[in-house]
């Protein structure tokens, strides 16, 4: 029998997923199937690692290995998987109640280590199983069952978070845009070391249109701006704006006006090590600035499994004792006769 | 004095060095230990850390104990109270000598004995002995001077040359028990193979003490030998603390089930050693990852169990607490887990370098849920290996998380321990997919006789599956919340460790075998409870004791022995936790109760008089 070498989505595709419909966890399992197809990664050779929370349900629609674990532990759990078995091609698909409020600590010791795993953050601001209590993520003000009279307390910016554990891969997509899901995702997989990938995905019952200024091709073209390494900043629906630098920050300007050219726009460098720039970019708001979607921060660094593995071969290299009957005889040892 | 030595034999002593935490008193311990052990003796030994980590020297909270109980027979414990006494400094005779008898020798270095050192001890009174009250033999050495005489040759600075001070103690109490000094050299030799300086320099010393007690006879009128009476088994030995032969057993398991090993651990007293040893081993492909917490060590662990390492976690007390819902996860899921509790005095921090067995209950049923989980609880150090061997074995081949109990006492403790050959000890084979189930395998198909589950490893073509935390169908492994389902699961996890009951030996009686007594313990109390039943039974008490390492699954012999005797007392480091485990198993069980929450072992003494008193009644 011939390997298998080539994988269409529905080689990926298991079970029939019960999200409410509507749920940008629909349209984003779509994407991981497709992005899985193009990475042509076997289906056998992937671990799917989730924890609890509606999109942490995702693992039972994968035709792959797979576990649903305990809320806020998928980080760990994946990061015991891929040092057990650095062959492995692992997921971790997160919501930002379990990655960041409960699993918080997991999330940035995951990504400090620079464990080889992929990190789906889908981040839709609110609790869903629990049905409407105020994440991490909500902003400051936000009313749900649980803050009837509003937050009173500021929200985490998974992109802030990631760069402060040392982030080396953030990437943002919005879940129903589907091509630009599918690349980033293909990004992610790519980058050795951990990628976090941030999917902005709406909540249809408890908290529809929390994403709303990026919902739509048209609303994207207007708010959102695609980063790509080696291209100048340009959006807008006729790419008629660019990003440039002013002083310590940032500013939108408009080619044409003042004499700005495309020479002016800056050109993304997701490569810089120096984080200084990409983490202005990720943290872009509106209404003064587009939402930045893509590959913000993509630059090299060892990967914790795979120094873990080379120290181990190292230092069998040098130690005398390479099983038990010969680590027996490391020790000061009498003879009974 | 006499012109000629004379020497008694001895059955067994107990040696108690004692010092600053500066002055190597771990060290000459463990060398007087092993030098023992070389002539056959059984040791078992105990070291008495000071809890603070640099403690001002000379101070009261900086001594630092070791204290050795060698024997001519076998010997159990490290001893109740010791028949010597190394006191180096003030402070040291303080603090240890509670340990004493009225006939037990002391030892000390006049040098330090000085009206700075007194005070550093707070004392009052110009002599430490009138203080304390002290009316034993002493034996009054100036080993500071001696020591500094001895090596103003050497090109050591002054602080490595009172370094040595030690050895002059080991010397002379090597002399005193006529010990065979050339094998301690050899100890030194090998330990300071890089430094022969250093090396020259103890040696020295050490036939200085030796020589100090012979030609001056230190002012006593006897030196003793304890000659070995119960020949050892052959083979080569081998002085081992609990942590270390814990370790040693999940390396020996991990290799004969042809796995890697993979501990996932954080930090903690006093289970950190077992992540210190394993840290080391690296040639062995052994992986260790220091995690952010305990409940990630769990996690992680579970994670590589999914994938197919030998996974182990690590911990004591409050760890217990924060891994108690991943330990759930690995009960639902029917991984393979090894999680190891050196317990230690609670609740919350309680006393974390002081021995406890009161995790028992919460390891038994801590967990939401019908959540049966596998306990077996090491009996001495030694014992360590073998239980960590068999925790793995039960876990790899069940499909189960394991829970190997310890405590402080038995993992810093340590005995002689015969190297063990692995050819000798039960294969372990988990119970992978074999390529015939393709096609018709679902996660939860279970071996017949052990009611195990099939272990598929991510990386296995056709057969991938999803587990959770959810609970699946029997039949699919899909999500089911159906009643009869439910139901059933929580018969198939219950019965698949009940089962673990046919793989695991009898409890065993030791004793007399018609005891009007029968005295019931588990776990690291084994050494303390044997030599007191064995010292009854010698005085024709009838007494018994069933021990007990296997604690669910118990012996299917359990209620059949229990039964069988007209008294039982369950004898045990917390409020009657095993007695009430034992009553919950056993219907019509009558048992009473010894217990203790000291945070110390037991004493011979004590548990004879407590024993004696109940055959009384």
């Amino acid at each position: 029998m011939n390997e298998q070498t080539s994988y269409t989505a529905a080689d990926y595709k298991a079970g029939q997923p019960r999200w409410c419909p509507g749920c940008g966890d629909h349209a984003f399992l779509n994407s991981f199937h497709k992005a899985l197809a193009e990475l042509g990664v076997p289906p056998h050779e992937i671990a799917v690692i989730s924890g609890i929370g509606c999109s942490s349900r995702l693992p039972y629609y994968m035709n792959t290995y797979g576990m649903h674990t305990i809320h806020g532990r998928a980080a760990a759990i994946a990061t015991g998987a891929k040092v057990a078995n650095p062959n492995l091609t692992i997921w971790q698909i997160s919501g930002d109640g379990d990655g960041l409020a409960i699993g918080g600590n997991h999330f940035i010791h995951a990504v400090r280590r620079n464990i080889d795993i992929n990190m789906v953050l889908l981040n839709n601001r609110i609790y869903g199983l629990t049905k409407g209590q105020y994440s991490p993520t909500s902003a400051r003000g936000f009313v749900s069952k649980s803050s009837p009279y509003g937050t009173v307390e500021d929200p985490f910016r998974p992109a802030e978070l990631t760069f402060g554990a040392r982030g080396r891969f953030f990437a943002r997509c919005v879940a129903v845009d589907g091509p630009a899901s599918v690349e980033v995702l293909k990004a992610a997989a790519r980058h050795k070391g951990t990628s976090v990938v941030e999917v902005l995905q709406n909540c249809v019952i408890f908290n529809d249109g929390t994403h709303e200024a990026v919902a739509t091709k048209e609303a994207r073209a207007k708010n959102a701006i695609y980063l790509e390494h080696g291209q100048p900043m340009l959006f807008g629906p006729n790419r008629e704006f660019g990003i440039m630098q002013e002083g310590f920050g940032l500013k939108v300007v408009k080619l044409g006006e003042n004499g700005i050219t495309e020479k002016d726009i800056l050109v993304h460098d997701a490569h810089c090590m120096d984080n200084t720039l990409q983490l202005k970019l990720a943290l872009m708001e509106g209404p003064d600035f587009p939402i930045a979607l893509g590959v913000i921060r993509d630059v090299e660094a060892p990967t914790y499994d795979q120094a873990v593995a080379e120290q181990i071969q190292e230092v069998s290299a040098k130690k005398p004792y390479h099983n038990f009957a010969e680590l027996l005889m490391t020790n000061d040892t009498w003879e009974v006769k | 004095m006499a012109e000629e030595m004379r020497v008694k034999e001895l059955k067994h002593v107990v040696v108690r060095f004692s010092g600053d935490s500066g002055d190597g008193m771990q060290l000459a311990g463990n060398i007087f230990s092993n030098v023992s052990a070389s002539v056959g003796n059984d040791i078992s030994t105990f070291p008495d850390y000071p809890a603070d980590i640099r403690a001002p020297q000379g101070s009261l909270s900086g001594v630092s104990g070791f204290q050795v109980h060698i024997g001519a027979g076998k010997v159990f414990t490290p001893g109740d109270k010791c028949d010597v006494l190394v006191a180096m400094n003030p402070a040291a005779l303080k603090t240890q000598y509670k340990f004493c008898k009225p006939q037990s020798l002391i030892i000390i270095d006049t040098d330090s004995f000085g009206k700075k050192d007194l005070e550093k001890a707070l004392f009052t009174l110009e002599n430490p002995f009138s203080e304390l009250g002290i009316k034993n033999e002493v034996i009054s050495v100036p080993i500071t001077s001696i020591c500094k005489e001895s090596l103003k040759d050497s090109q050591l600075d002054n602080k490595a040359v009172l370094r040595c001070k030690n050895m002059f103690a080991l010397g002379l109490v090597c002399w005193l028990f006529n010990r065979d000094i050339t094998i301690a050299e050899k100890f030194l030799r090998e330990k300071f193979a890089k430094k022969p300086l250093v090396a020259d320099a103890n040696i020295k010393v050490l036939n200085d003490g030796y020589n100090y007690g012979a030609n001056t006879h230190a002012s006593t009128s006897l030196t003793y030998k304890i000659e070995s009476k119960t020949p050892k088994q052959k083979g080569r030995y081998t002085d081992i603390n609990g942590n270390k032969a814990t370790a040693y057993g999940l390396i020996a398991a991990a290799e004969k089930a042809g796995l890697e090993l993979y501990l996932g651990s954080y930090p903690i007293t006093p289970a950190t050693d077992i992540l210190h040893e394993l840290a080391k081993h690296k040639s062995l492909g052994i992986k260790t990852v220091q995690c952010e917490d305990e409940i990630a060590g769990c996690s992680s662990a579970i994670g590589a169990a999914f994938a197919g390492d030998l996974a182990v976690t690590t911990t004591s007390g409050p760890g217990i607490c924060l891994k108690s819902e991943a330990m759930n996860l690995a009960v639902i899921t029917e991984l393979p887990l090894v999680i190891i509790d050196v317990q230690r005095g609670g609740p919350s921090t309680g006393m974390p370098t002081k021995s406890e067995q009161t995790d028992l209950l919460q390891v038994l049923f801590g967990r939401n849920g019908e959540s049966p989980m596998p306990v077996i609880a090491a009996t001495s150090p030694t014992n360590c290996f073998d239980a960590a061997y068999t925790a793995a074995k039960i876990a790899l081949e069940h499909m189960t998380p394991v829970v190997l109990l310890t405590d402080a006492f038995i993992a810093n403790g340590s005995a002689a321990w015969r190297l063990p050959d692995l050819n000798e000890y039960p294969d372990i084979k988990p119970p992978y997919v074999t390529p015939g189930m393709e096609g018709t395998w679902t996660p939860f198909q279970r071996n017949p006789e052990t009611g195990a589950r099939y272990w598929a490893l991510p990386g296995t073509k056709g057969f991938m599956h999803r587990i959770g935390g959810l609970e699946k169908s029997n039949e699919t492994g899909a999500i089911s919340t159906e009643p009869e389902n439910h139901h059933l699961m929580t018969l198939l996890r219950q019965e698949k460790v009940a089962k673990i009951a046919e793989c695991i030996p009898n409890v065993e009686v030791q004793g007399d075998k018609d005891a009007d007594l029968l005295v019931v313990g588990f776990g690291g109390t084994y050494g303390h409870l044997y030599a007191a039943v064995e010292e009854m039974v010698e005085e024709g008490k009838k007494v018994a004791l069933a021990h007990f390492e296997f604690i669910n699954p118990l012996p299917k012999n359990t209620a059949e022995v229990l039964l069988r005797y007209k008294k039982v007392v369950v004898a045990e480091q917390n409020m009657g936790q095993f007695a009430n485990y034992l009553r919950m198993k056993v219907p019509g069980l009558a048992v009473s109760q010894y217990n203790q929450v000291k945070g110390q072992p037991f004493v011979e003494e004590e548990l004879i008089k407590a024993f004696t008193k109940l055959l009384e009644e």
